[in-house]
């Protein structure tokens, strides 16, 4: 009855404090209609991967400004697998040297927003993604 | 679905968490679950925690589960509800922000829930989800609501033991007055109780509380009125009255917690020896009988009406050529055709 919401969970793994920018992805993607559950600073790939399972999440964006990011993205991945839940799909914004990316969409990351992206982009791509196959 | 159903009662929790969202949607097939999954029902202890916007609501649920996980073996659910964005449709969940110190525990299991356009503090398909975590086995069901003003009180009708959460310097001296909420609570909770004003806080709460549990009560069977303070004096007397306690607690450092958690499991053995938790159980079945029934209905009936007639009869409404009264007669009776 109800319309299939897109739900979205906004982590930021990782030790850096700068939560600015997640915060901003997570407006925009609530005045997109979506609902975000939003976990705040300073989270491990295990609780990320067990909020995203306990919240039946369709995607999830990571805001990483660390340069972490080659270890704690394929970790998230490899949890959310071992979870049983391979059709989440993963965004990555923050800094991200542009070297990284190719080896990031390889590993299953299926965005990756640098500073200046447009919220209406990420907000597009994320919609186009978990469109595509209707979670089950 | 019928595999999903076996995966949650063995306790698997992607298939809980998939049949969440089914029953979140009011697809078919959580329908079908909830319906497979109800005559495991009924032995969870929900317990509801309510008050206003920054009273420290979601700290509190995630003191009152650490406790509970540290100092009993029971399993704890906790659903929180934010509010949907009238405008939008869309909503950031927040609350898991303040229970991080959760994760990583087997034994809990956070679930945010957007409100979706349903007014009362919880959502739609809040009870429905209440279901599903119960089937599930989990001992107590924590079930935080929006931040509720003062009408909101479906909560009491969900949950076995309603919190009442408020917190010094809130305006009490009028809150008190409009009373609707507070009227709902078996227990009463200040957090924040480190903070000025606390004592205005309390006389208030205690002033309301006198109003809605009348002072003669109290005094035949406690001696003085500020002995309700005390949940064992209740306890103790044989007459079967709850007088909702009154806790403070200050959840940033657990303060009062412990206090609280042991009232709460006194609000449970209250209703089960008074018989109070089966007459609950009841109204609670019933409200959702009648909000099934209501759904059906009306459902029923807008499939059956076109939509031409009904835009129809509302132009003429709008016009002020039918009153709303007249036009339901008419719809119901199909005279529109």
């Amino acid at each position: 009855m109800t319309e299939k919401k897109i739900r979205v969970l906004v982590a930021k793994p990782g030790l850096d404090g700068h939560d600015r920018g997640a915060k901003v992805v997570a407006r925009a993607l609530r005045d997109a209609g979506m609902e975000v559950i939003y976990t705040g600073l300073r989270q491990t790939p295990e609780m990320i991967a067990e909020a995203a399972l306990q919240e039946d999440v369709d995607a999830v964006g990571l805001s990483i400004l660390s340069g972490a990011h080659m270890a704690l993205a394929p970790r998230i991945l490899e949890l959310l697998d071992a979870n049983g839940q391979s059709n989440v799909k993963v965004f990555l914004g923050g800094i991200i040297p542009d070297e990284d990316v190719p080896q990031l969409k390889t590993m299953g990351i299926t965005g990756i927003y640098g500073p200046g992206t447009s919220t209406e982009d990420i907000v597009r791509e994320i919609r186009a993604a978990v469109l595509v196959e209707p979670a089950v | 679905m019928k595999n999903l159903v076996e995966a949650l009662l063995a306790g698997d929790r992607l298939a809980l968490t998939r049949l969440l969202t089914q029953v979140e949607n009011g697809t078919q097939d959580g329908r079908t679950a909830l319906t497979e999954l109800f005559q495991h029902t009924g032995n969870a202890h929900l317990v509801g925690v309510t008050g206003a916007p920054g009273v420290g609501k979601s700290s509190l649920v995630n003191q009152l589960a650490l406790h509970f996980r540290k100092h009993t073996n029971k399993t704890i659910a906790i659903i929180a509800v934010d509010p949907t964005s009238p405008f939008t449709g869309g909503a950031v969940l927040g609350d898991r922000v303040r229970m991080r110190n959760l994760a990583g525990d087997d034994g809990v299991f956070i679930r945010s829930m957007a409100s979706r356009g349903t007014l009362g503090g919880l959502a739609h398909a809040t009870s429905a989800m209440v279901q599903v975590f119960d089937a599930a086995g989990f001992d107590i069901i924590l079930i935080e609501t929006v931040g509720a003003g003062q009408a909101e009180v479906d909560i009491a009708r969900l949950a076995h033991t309603t919190l009442v959460v408020d917190a010094p310097g809130m305006g009490d001296d009028i809150q008190a007055i409009k009373a609707g909420i507070l009227e709902i609570a078996d227990i009463l909770v200040i957090n924040k109780a480190d903070h000025p004003g606390l004592e205005n806080t309390e006389r208030a709460l205690r002033g309301m509380l006198e109003m809605a549990h009348p002072i003669k009560h109290i005094f035949q069977h406690h001696g003085k009125f500020e002995i309700a303070e005390s949940p064992s004096d209740v306890q103790d007397n044989t007459s079967q009255i709850w007088i909702p306690p009154i806790q403070k607690t200050i959840a940033n450092d657990g303060t009062g917690i412990p206090e609280l958690a042991e009232s709460i499991e006194r609000h449970a053995t209250y209703l089960e020896s008074s018989g109070d938790w089966r007459l609950r159980e009841r109204s609670r079945l019933e409200t959702e009988l009648d909000a099934l029934i209501q759904d059906t209905l009306i459902n029923q009936f807008r499939s059956k009406l076109p939509e031409e007639a009904y835009d129809r009869v509302l132009a003429r409404i709008l016009e002020r050529k039918l009153s709303p009264w007249e036009a339901v007669e008419t719809l119901m009776n199909g005279r529109h055709k």
